[in-house]
């Protein structure tokens, strides 16, 4: 495994593979998700309770689960920048953080839409979207501190870094936000020995779910090229594949 | 070593005494600026009192932040604390203590001041200076790590904010919990073990990001 | 043993402008090196990558033939490196800047007050450094150079705002340094107005 990743570890490699990966990613992705949102979104059954509101999971989960995971691979991408200085990951924990903070993002507005049907509020206190709430922050926090920085090694570093520190500091958070205030409904696709969720919703979500995943690793894909041209831009061998000067 | 630059630091911090009395005035400042803003029910102001207490200290210790590495940072020190490295940990712990010592003490300090101001009850206010006393050495190791990642940033000041306010939180939340539950009169020996559990963690993780971030800063 | 410090091959960008590539460089105990160029040809960057700093964008250095990533704190003991920056905290006197950097560098205890009085600069022990001149501060920062054992120092313009009875000073101690198989990089815009047969120079050229 270590020797298949190596090399990707040069940008020029990592710069062609991504080129190579990106269109797949793209279009299963593309395809998955509108399968899994038009029968998510059209096709399956109402919620007995929720009546119709209930159609925002299809968007609403795939983006809290996906904002966890994103984060998760950005802290990872970070330690390897730290640890095995490879400039590449650092470039990859500033193409992840804007795409997680999107999905971050998304999570919370959607969430926000549901909660004023069914709490009858748009906002409230409640753990997990206090602690949402502030996973967002951290992700900005990486961007305004990658931002801050004229030279931008320094600077992509740095992030890295603190990327490395939320991500010691997030369990701690969830849990004492947790431990605060609890009113969210309990995790529902992870129990899977006894679903809460019924088989005719529960497979649009997971469908959803997948579309979401490889629209992320495509946006990572094109964000990260974009990152490395940027970075290379003087090498002759960026030259030689734009073919400009 | 770590005696001879605590030493160090707290010449400098004698010598520049606007580095530590400002944030301490902010602190009352804004305290006396909440029954302002709230209205002086005293009943309120009492129920009120954790937070406001735990707030004003987080803004006072993150103002007190900004300039921690400044100074050693534009004329060279850290750079060659860096080159010489044996130096470099025991710098960062006697940061962290001369801070906690200019900034945090004298909150634990002025805390039967701020009690009397907003009315709290005798137990409450027990409860509130052991967060304090637990709390705000926590407080000045985050705040020297937020200083550290930010030293060579062309923009310090709100940046600290938005990176250092969010790992304040768990703190927060059980500090003002004990604080809570003392007034209502229940044990809060569990909040103040989980503040000591948090400290521990942060002395044993957080010297160790600190140290990286100087060595990345003058890199 | 030639292989007392080695860099192979260095490159170092900065804000994607090259400052060198395939850069080498060989230093032996008792060597003085000198190293000249032009403002922003990189002569800092280059310090500071030989003083374990910051990493090289390529190539390696040798330090007794190891890389420096594997005894970082070997090499950073046998290391002295006053940068271009002073190291000196404005706020505090002549006498307490010592004794910082006596502690952190774990030297031995001498006698500062005599060590300032031989460096001109007697009678402003206790005088916060804001209120000596750019010259005596650059003294009190090079008065860690009479007191470190290290065998290998790396100096960023050490002669800037030195008047010439300082520079004759410390050249004579560079003297004694390469005599007790002490070796020194140094970079200055001028050449060095003492004779050093063991002198040898590198031109940095600056390039777009």
């Amino acid at each position: 495994m270590f020797k298949w990743l190596h090399p990707l570890a040069k940008p020029e490699t990592l710069y062609h593979f991504c080129g190579r990966l990106f269109p797949w990613l793209m279009l299963s992705a593309v395809s998955i998700l509108l399968f899994g949102n038009i029968w998510g979104l059209v096709f399956a059954p109402p919620d007995y309770q929720q009546f119709d509101t209930v159609r925002i999971i299809y968007i609403h989960v795939p983006a809290a689960l996906l904002s966890m995971s994103t984060y998760t691979m950005m802290a990872i991408a970070a330690f390897i920048a730290l640890v095995w200085q490879v400039k590449v990951a650092q470039w990859s924990v500033l193409a992840i953080a804007p795409i997680g903070a999107v999905f971050t993002a998304i999570s919370l507005l959607t969430g926000m839409a549901w909660g004023k049907p069914m709490w009858g509020t748009w906002w409230e206190w409640d753990a997990r979207l206090t602690s949402q709430l502030i996973l967002l922050f951290l992700y900005l926090g990486v961007i305004a501190l990658y931002g801050a920085f004229s030279d931008r090694q320094t600077g992509g570093k740095v992030a890295s870094l603190l990327a490395l520190i939320g991500i010691v500091n997030v369990p701690i958070i969830h849990f004492s936000v947790e431990w605060w205030n609890t009113l969210h409904q309990g995790a529902s696709i992870t129990k899977f020995d006894s679903p809460s969720v019924h088989p005719s919703m529960l497979w649009p979500l997971l469908i959803s779910l997948l579309g979401f995943y490889l629209l992320m690793l495509a946006l990572v894909c094109l964000r990260l090229r974009t990152a490395i041209l940027e970075h290379e831009q003087h090498r002759p061998w960026v030259r030689a594949t734009l073919g400009g000067h | 070593m770590v005696m001879t630059f605590l030493r160090r630091e707290l010449v400098l911090l004698g010598r520049q005494k606007a580095d530590w009395l400002n944030p301490l005035l902010f602190f009352i400042i804004v305290l006396t600026l909440f029954p302002l803003g709230v209205g002086p029910e005293p009943n309120q102001l009492r129920i009120m009192a954790p937070g406001i207490v735990w707030i004003a200290a987080l803004l006072s210790v993150l103002l007190a932040a900004e300039r921690l590495f400044r100074d050693d940072y534009r004329n060279g020190v850290i750079e060659q604390l860096v080159a010489s490295r044996q130096g470099l940990m025991a710098f960062v712990l006697a940061k962290a203590a001369a801070n906690w010592l200019s900034t945090g003490l004298p909150l634990v300090l002025l805390s039967p001041v701020v009690a009397m101001l907003l009315g709290v009850e005798s137990a409450a206010f027990v409860a509130m200076m052991l967060t304090l006393l637990l709390g705000t050495p926590l407080l000045s190791i985050l705040s020297v790590l937020g200083a550290a990642l930010t030293m060579s940033a062309d923009k310090g000041g709100i940046l600290l904010a938005l990176l250092i306010l969010p790992l304040y939180i768990p703190l927060l939340i059980f500090a003002s919990a004990a604080i809570e539950a003392a007034s209502m009169g229940l044990p809060y020996s569990g909040q103040l073990a989980i503040l000591v559990a948090m400290l521990f963690l942060a002395l044993a993780l957080v010297p160790l990001a600190v140290a990286s971030a100087l060595r990345i800063n003058v890199s | 043993m030639t292989d007392f410090l080695r860099a192979r091959g260095l490159s170092c960008i900065r804000q994607d402008r090259v400052l060198f590539q395939a850069l080498d460089l060989e230093l032996s105990p008792g060597q003085l090196l000198q190293i000249q160029g032009k403002n922003g040809a990189g002569k800092s960057s280059l310090l500071r990558l030989l003083a374990g700093l910051s990493t090289p964008d390529d190539g390696e250095i040798l330090f007794q033939g190891q890389p420096l990533a594997v005894q970082a704190e070997h090499y950073a003991a046998s290391l002295c490196y006053i940068g271009h920056h002073s190291g000196i905290h404005e706020q505090l006197t002549a006498m307490e800047n010592i004794a910082f950097w006596r502690a952190a560098y774990q030297l031995p205890y001498s006698d500062s007050m005599q060590l300032l009085g031989s460096l001109g600069l007697a009678g402003l022990e206790d005088v916060p450094c804001r209120m000596l001149s750019a010259g005596q501060q650059r003294r009190v920062s090079l008065a860690r150079l009479w007191l470190t054992k290290a065998p290998l120092w790396i100096l960023d313009e050490p002669f800037t705002a030195l008047d010439q009875q300082a520079i004759q000073r410390l050249q004579q101690c560079f003297h004694q340094h390469l005599a007790a198989e002490g070796a020194i990089i140094v970079t200055t815009h001028q050449a060095l107005s003492q004779d050093f047969p063991s002198l040898r120079t590198m031109e940095l050229a600056y390039r777009w």
